[in-house]
């Protein structure tokens, strides 16, 4: 796993030769933040907690991750340096784990950057700080699951529209899984036996989210993340040796 | 030095390298030659590892590149097509990238090997400017400057003179030749004169097959008097 390192410090620093990079964090910061204060009233809530910032990660995600991740692989394939890439000494794997590395830590650099919002919620009031970390690292997690099908996604087209759209699609049926509007779809019209609906709103983003942001950590729900993002990069490596 | 038997590479119903055979020792300067679409490239891809053939086998050194291409891609230097470099990169941070994934960790390892292949390709007023605002020369020799820069024993060079100027395209030859007595070369072209003035040997390809693969001096005794370009077309006639 030694030829990761340069792939990834190549890509992380390559985040802020553009100014997409600065775009994208931007963007990110004023979505999450925005939707907690006009959506769901952070300060008028008056309780010192962020589960009105977190609430909305999982829907925001859904179009801001494909969005960093929809050029991982289509955008080597379009530019033809994926050649130049896989006749350096450097396994599948090494390449995909560079490119999905980096990516997860600049999400994780978005995800943070957040951090004046606790300390304003630590000045006016008393929140909970493991709640709090709790929530960050279940956020960092999911970004972490939904980037890794995303550069699945990537892998399959050269195009980025269509890996942009491919993402969404999945991400979206993903969360869509654990969504209690659907189970109870699921169980009420179509009278699915219980433990089938178990089954498959286990496989959704949100069921596994949610936890987190009450402040427990179910090693199942960290474990949850960790395969599938596990599962989507074996794919991806599969992919591209093809 | 690179040994290749019966590769085939099928697209779809299409067969672009049908049974390609051949051999390149350390001193040789191989030139490819073949007409537009004839497989050069695709048998370069295949040999780099890139591409995985449907049949036939590609040793560098010894080594099968399905069996250990990390191994293989580690004695080569190659310069695809189109020389694709990531255009935001300055032409110092580009080969900076490629000595670290080619083992030169130490900073001061990876500095002089840079300062190395920026040196042989000309490319010292250009080293900080970023890949995207180049004019396609520049591009080219700094795909150039990226095959050679870790010394490789074993060079594949695909169309490596492509988009040069006249003193670039001498100033490349003359590199490639004197680098050569250490090295196996292989370089695909489409300029006749190339290969007069630096191969050791030359194939040519029509249709994904071997046609002839001799000295330069045995390609032109077949037409004496004749001008290359006419042997050429005689032996891809079956490619117009
Ligand atoms: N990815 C691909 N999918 C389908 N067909 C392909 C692909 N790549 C190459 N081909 C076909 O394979 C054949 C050989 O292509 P190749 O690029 O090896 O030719 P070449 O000898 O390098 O030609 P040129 O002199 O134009 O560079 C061509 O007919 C081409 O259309
Ligand atoms: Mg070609």
């Amino acid at each position: 796993m030694s030829q990761t390192f340069p792939i990834f410090k190549r890509e992380f620093l390559g985040y802020f030769r553009s100014p997409v990079a600065y775009v994208f964090l931007v963007v990110f910061l004023v979505a999450s933040v925005g939707l907690a204060f006009f959506l769901s009233g952070f300060y008028k809530a008056n309780v010192a907690s962020m589960e009105s910032y977190f609430f909305w990660h999982p829907w925001l995600f859904l179009f801001l991750v494909p969005a960093a991740g929809m050029r991982l692989w289509s955008e080597e394939r379009r530019s033809g340096t994926i050649e130049l890439l896989f006749t350096l000494p450097v396994t599948t794997l090494e390449g995909v784990m560079g490119k999905f590395l980096a990516a997860w830590a600049f999400l994780t650099l978005a995800i943070l950057l957040s951090f004046p919002l606790p300390l304003t919620l630590a000045y006016l009031g008393d929140p909970d700080w493991g709640v709090i970390a709790n929530s960050y690292l279940g956020s960092i997690l999911m970004a972490g699951a939904y980037l890794a099908v995303c550069s699945f996604m990537s892998a399959l087209t050269k195009n980025q529209v269509v890996s942009f759209v491919l993402s969404v699609l999945v991400c979206f049926v993903l969360s869509l899984l654990g969504f209690s509007v659907f189970t109870d779809f699921l169980s009420g019209y179509l009278h699915l036996p219980v433990f089938l609906v178990d089954v498959i709103s286990n496989f959704g983003f949100t069921t596994h989210f949610d936890a987190f942001s009450k402040g427990i950590i179910d090693p199942k729900d960290v474990m949850f993340f960790l395969s599938l993002m596990g599962f989507s990069l074996f794919l991806n490596v599969v992919v591209l040796e093809r | 030095m690179i040994e290749v038997k019966g590769l085939v590479k099928t697209y779809g119903a299409k067969r672009a390298v049908d049974g390609i055979s051949f051999e390149v020792r350390r001193g040789d300067i191989l030139g490819f030659l073949g007409p537009n679409g004839a497989g050069k490239s695709t048998t370069m891809k295949m040999i780099t590892g890139f591409l995985r053939p449907d049949a036939g086998q590609a040793l560098v050194d010894g080594i099968d590149v399905v069996a250990d291409p990390v191994a293989v891609k580690r004695k080569l230097g190659y310069l695809p097509e189109s020389a694709p470099s990531y255009p935001e990169m300055t032409v110092e941070e580009f080969l900076g990238f490629i000595a670290e994934v080619r083992g030169f960790r130490a900073t001061d390892a990876r500095r002089a090997q840079v300062d190395r292949a920026i040196a042989l390709t000309h490319l010292a007023p250009v080293r900080r400017q970023t890949i995207e605002t180049l004019s396609k020369g520049y591009r080219q020799r700094v795909g150039f400057a990226q095959a050679l820069l870790h010394d490789p024993p074993a060079l594949v060079l695909d169309e490596p003179t492509d988009g040069l100027d006249p003193n670039q395209k001498n100033e490349v030859r003359t590199l490639i030749k004197g680098m050569a007595a250490q090295k196996a070369v292989i370089l695909s072209t489409h300029i006749l004169e190339e290969v007069e003035a630096i191969c050791t040997r030359v194939i040519i390809i029509s249709r994904g097959r071997v046609v002839a693969d001799e000295t330069p001096a045995q390609l032109q005794a077949r037409q004496p008097g004749a001008r290359l370009d006419a042997i050429f077309r005689s032996l891809t006639q079956s490619d117009l």
